[in-house]
């Protein structure tokens, strides 16, 4: 079953409207340059863990966790193959329109 | 009867306390919700180790109370919640719902002071009907079923864990609740009894199932007590038993998944449940000290930041009339900045972020399986680890507070749900910074030391690499209005089904049968109507003379045989 059989209703869009009044400037934390600073930060956050797991030297027992930078690409690594699992398999299996039960 | 006279089991204080919110208002009432936990917290804590508190029963000598570290550990932590819950709830209006949870409170603090099986098993129903009344008393058409079906699970797990303790005092003649092995249809029963209030497989639908229909204080009481009694009950009967090794990690990967494909707010956050059970359930199973301590010390720390994602959620529910679902919200981080503060603690805790209350807890349980070189557990935990940080540490806050802005300006809620949530963020932090508190009440004496540079480090990178995955992987994780089948599927729509189709199965077959009956007799009727009426062969009159013509016949051929034969 492909992606496209599982009803998808009501998908979020941008587009749905803010209810500020017109003219008011978005909340400093949504602005796009405050999203960019963010990504900036982050990644850079993401590059100062890994190097730092790599100075940090635990005692590895079953071998491949001892190897370099190994919970920076398992923990990114695990939690694509979840959501894939869940989105790809799972979801198209099992995933009902909101008021199945309601019938 | 009891050891002391004067002490008195402290589930009751709650429990009868309970039934005095109805028939009280106003700050009596207020101070009955506040006072009462705080009067428990202090019983609790007089109760030394081993009986306290016995009565004969049939033939039985009850322990209704009995101390150890590890039942005052999870009765404090229920006390606690009580409290906070209470405080949260203040301004509910149904006060039947303050009466069901204090009165489930108190039971769930019976199950852990209890010290023979037959009052666990007394309080373990009581639990089963105050959190069914949780559930019910937010008043919706959906509440309602939902609450049936929530019943009707709890009744069966009470039904199979009642044939367990009553195999079991036959078996061994003794009711103590102590470790046992599940080597007996006795202990197996118990087992299994315990298992369904974990939110174990196959059952595991009835808690997202029933959790998110309650009203939003009634889910935050739900969220703390049926399934850490479990664990509780678990780690003093089944510690070591390998198969909740393999049961927790079904139930990790479960939450995680499920999670992931939810809509639901509250919904997202009872799959969670299951997953952080899993992690409990999985250090019973492995039943070390370092393990049985982790389990513990992580059900004392999750009973409070659960109940703050649940808080915040609640708030939410609250304030913005009703609105659960992830698709219906977004950008309330701009009307609700406590609130989303809040549950942004919570999901740091949740998620095991180093200075939280979960970094000093859930690691233990990993780090007993690394130490018991348990490979596959271990990678398995690594994992769930960092899918938490996705299905609940940012996908909660990110879809409730922030994401595209739905609109919706809603205020903080009111004082004392804002303390209640301050509260328990404080805990969360405090104990992330000083776990030690904490560990001085676990089970066995612990050098454990969560702050080492390599432990923070791959927690760190566990954490924010799974960050990393959620925000490039965020065109996949689109909320959609939809709802994923579970196990609750057959008896929600096969049952049914199958009724339907069974019904009109009978129907056809009683009604060919009532068919070929009507046949039958209409057709003898018919027949003797043919035959009876009065022209019909039978009924006819026949005149003398043709009697007498067959008596000439018959002499006639008399006379014949008598001439030639």
């Amino acid at each position: 079953m492909s992606e496209e059989t599982v009803t998808e209703p009501h998908v979020e869009t941008a587009a749905s409207a803010p209810a500020e009044p017109p003219g008011a400037r978005a909340h400093w934390l949504v602005r796009p340059g405050t999203i960019k600073l963010l990504w900036v930060f982050g990644l850079a956050l993401l590059a100062l863990v890994t190097w730092l797991g790599l100075n940090a030297h635990p005692h590895a027992k079953f071998g491949i966790e001892g190897t370099p930078a190994f919970f920076s690409w398992y923990g990114f690594i695990a939690c694509v193959a979840m959501v894939v699992f869940a989105k790809f398999i799972l979801g198209p299996l099992l995933s009902r329109r909101d008021g199945y039960y309601d019938d | 009867m009891t050891t002391d006279p004067l002490l008195l089991p402290p589930a009751l204080i709650l429990i009868i306390g309970a039934f005095l919110l109805p028939v009280t208002r106003g700050w009596v009432r207020s101070a009955l919700v506040l006072g009462l936990p705080i009067l428990t917290l202090g019983a609790i804590w007089s109760v030394g180790d081993g009986v306290q508190i016995s009565t004969s029963f049939l033939d039985y000598e009850l322990q209704v109370v009995e101390g150890s570290n590890l039942s005052r550990l999870f009765a404090t932590v229920f006390a606690l919640m009580t409290f906070a819950g209470g405080l949260f709830a203040l301004n509910q209006q149904r006060v039947i719902e303050l009466t069901a949870a204090f009165a489930y409170a108190g039971s769930a603090i019976g199950v852990a002071l209890a010290g023979d099986l037959v009052t666990v098993f007394v309080f373990w129903e009581l639990m089963a009907i105050g959190s069914t009344l949780v559930v019910w008393s937010a008043g919706t058409e959906a509440a309602g079923k939902a609450a049936m079906r929530y019943a009707l699970v709890h009744l069966l797990g009470g039904v199979v864990l009642m044939v367990g303790v009553i195999a079991y005092a036959q078996e061994t003649g003794s009711i103590d609740f102590t470790a046992m092995e599940a080597n007996s249809f006795a202990t197996w029963m118990i087992l299994i009894g315990f298992l369904v209030n974990t939110g174990a497989p196959p059952l595991s639908a009835w808690l997202p199932d029933a959790y998110p229909e309650a009203s939003w204080s009634g889910t935050v009481f739900l969220s703390a007590f049926t399934t850490k009694t479990a664990v509780y009950v678990l780690l003093v009967g089944f510690s070591g038993a390998q198969i909740l090794i393999w049961i927790g990690l079904y139930m990790i990967m479960y939450g995680i998944i499920y999670a992931l494909l939810e809509n639901d707010m509250r919904r997202i956050l009872s799959y969670s449940i299951v997953n952080q059970v899993g992690f409990m359930v999985v250090g019973a199973g492995i039943g070390t000290e370092m393990a049985v301590n982790g389990a513990a010390a992580h059900a004392f720390t999750h009973i409070i930041y659960k109940a703050l994602l649940l808080m915040s959620a609640g708030s939410v529910l609250h304030m913005t009339g009703g609105k659960r679902k992830c698709t219906d919200l977004g950008g309330l981080f701009q009307s609700m900045p406590f609130t989303a503060f809040a549950g942004i603690i919570g999901a740091l805790a949740i998620s095991s972020f180093p200075w939280t209350s979960g970094f000093v807890s859930k690691s233990m349980t990993s780090q007993a399986a690394f130490d018991e070189g348990m490979m596959v557990t271990w990678f398995l935990l690594m994992a769930a680890s960092a899918g938490v940080f996705l299905h609940a540490g940012i996908k909660f806050p990110w879809f409730v507070f922030f994401q595209k802005d739905s609109g919706l300006r809603p205020k903080d809620p009111p004082w004392n749900m804002k303390l209640a949530m301050g509260l328990f963020a404080f805990l969360c932090i405090w104990l992330g910074l000083q776990p030690e508190p904490l560990y001085a009440l676990l089970p066995y004496p612990t050098a454990y030391e969560p702050y080492t540079a390599a432990h923070v480090y791959e927690m760190l990178q566990l954490l924010l690499y799974s960050g990393l995955a959620f925000f490039v992987m965020l065109p996949l994780m689109k909320r959609t209005l939809t709802i994923t089948l579970d196990f609750d599927w057959f008896y929600r729509k096969l049952a049914p089904a199958a009724c339907r189709i069974l019904t009109a199965v009978v129907g056809r077959i009683l009604g060919g049968f009532a068919a070929l009956k009507n046949k039958l007799v209409t057709d003898v009727i018919s027949l003797a109507t043919e035959h009876h009426n009065p022209r019909g062969v039978l009924a006819r009159t026949t005149p003398a003379g043709v009697m007498t013509l067959w008596l000439v016949v018959l002499l006639c051929a008399y006379l014949l045989l008598y001439l030639f034969v």
